[in-house]
């Protein structure tokens, strides 16, 4: 073999060693577990906390108002889509207030008329004449709009 | 050494590029042009999600937008969402506007006369979850990947925040957390989904517009809902094998 074939095969020699030598020190932990991509990943992201608990868990100690929360026209609202997510409420209820919306702001983002709604999901208002300056809250009970 | 030409007859020349030819051929026989997916649709058991989204049945109301926003630590300002509301109008002149103001967060105010409008609806838009995603095929570093189960993640442990993937995806579904510099996106609450709960999205909705499942399943929601209603998915021209059906999408939505 010449001379200055030998010299190359030991330059490519290093360089294919240095390549594997980094891809095993480079390579994280659980890479290719299930794909090219870090498998631990999916635990990491299964790992962070659910902050909306659903109205099940309320209603084991507000009972009452879910129990007429669910015989309303509301039923298929959760009780956290208007009350805020209750991560906290259900292990420190003190600290940690709920919070409760009365402004006409809140009741009209679902219920302002708006050509897009359809009318047999959904009651509307024209928001510009319904009462003006009213809160909705002071002639509809907001867990049971009819009652 | 020189190339002898005398030796290269034309009966030589057509035989040895004929041999090669053939050899190429028979090589993509053996192996051929296979579509290529992120992840393999896994067959019989495990699950493979998809979401429906009827559109009739969406209100606008902005409960999906501001639910997710809470359970995934999403940024409020600058407006950047996982899942947001839209709003689309066709006038009577033909004219299509689109507004979103806020992602629909705080509600929508329709600026056409009721009497100028020829047709309105809100189209809820969300990650579409594909198949053959062509985010996940452009991150550098393999910090984008599909899951088992047919959901696009992003490992924000791994991810360089190079923004390849932001560009890649033709529905405009991811952005860069301006806190961390690195991606975020919709995960389909990968979190929730491991602890047997329901995406926030699909907690909050009050009409019931939005549904996900597991489509290998024939029996679960989604498919029985895909079966019965006529669904499309957004932009199929771009092969995306997008999971995120939708029933009564008009044509112009994009």
């Amino acid at each position: 073999m010449p001379l200055q074939v030998k010299r190359l095969l030991i330059v490519f020699a290093i360089l294919i060693g240095t390549m594997f030598a980094l891809k095993y020190f480079l390579t994280p932990e659980s890479w290719r577990e299930f794909g090219p991509y870090r498998g631990n990943a999916l635990k990491e992201i299964a790992a962070q906390e659910a902050k909306y608990i659903d109205t099940k868990t309320c209603a084991m100690c507000h009972d009452l108002i879910a129990e007429l929360k669910n015989n309303g026209e509301h039923n298929s609202i959760q009780c956290e889509n208007c009350h805020g997510p209750g991560y906290k409420h259900i292990d420190d209820q003190e600290n940690n207030e709920m919070k409760i919306p009365k402004g006409r702001e809140f009741c009209i983002r679902c219920h302002a008329r708006n050509a897009a709604r359809p009318l047999n999901i959904i009651k509307q208002i024209d928001a510009t004449e319904h009462n003006i300056g009213e809160d909705c809250i002071t002639c509809h009970n907001p867990h049971q709009p009819w009652l | 050494m020189a190339i002898k030409k005398e030796n290269v007859s034309r009966r030589d020349f057509l035989k040895k590029s004929s041999m090669f030819a053939g050899g190429v051929v028979f090589v993509s026989l053996l192996n051929p042009f296979k579509v290529v997916y992120a992840t393999k649709k896994p067959k019989g058991k495990g699950k493979w999600y998809g979401i429906a989204i009827d559109i009739e049945k969406c209100i606008g109301c902005g409960s999906c937008a501001r639910a997710c926003k809470t359970e995934n630590n999403v940024p409020n300002e600058p407006f950047f969402f996982r899942n947001w509301v839209e709003q689309y109008t066709i006038t009577n002149d033909e004219q299509v506007m689109v507004s979103s103001p806020n992602g629909g967060i705080d509600g929508f105010k329709q600026a056409v006369p009721d009497e100028d409008i020829y047709k309105t609806f809100f189209v809820p838009k969300m990650c579409n979850h594909c198949a053959k995603s062509p985010c996940t095929q452009v991150c550098p570093v393999g910090a984008s990947f599909e899951s088992p189960e047919g959901l696009a993640l992003v490992d924000q442990n791994y991810c360089i925040g190079c923004g390849y993937c932001v560009q890649a995806c033709p529905y405009g579904c991811r952005y860069i957390d301006p806190a961390k510099g690195v991606v975020d996106k919709c995960t389909l609450c990968y979190h929730r989904l491991q602890k047997d709960l329901d995406p926030a999205c699909m907690m909050a909705c009050p009409t019931g517009a939005r549904i996900y499942g597991d489509l290998n399943d024939r029996d679960s929601a989604v498919s029985l809902f895909i079966k019965e209603y006529n669904c499309a998915v957004l932009k199929p021209q771009l092969n995306t094998d997008s999971k995120l059906y939708y029933y009564a999408l008009s044509q112009e939505v994009h």
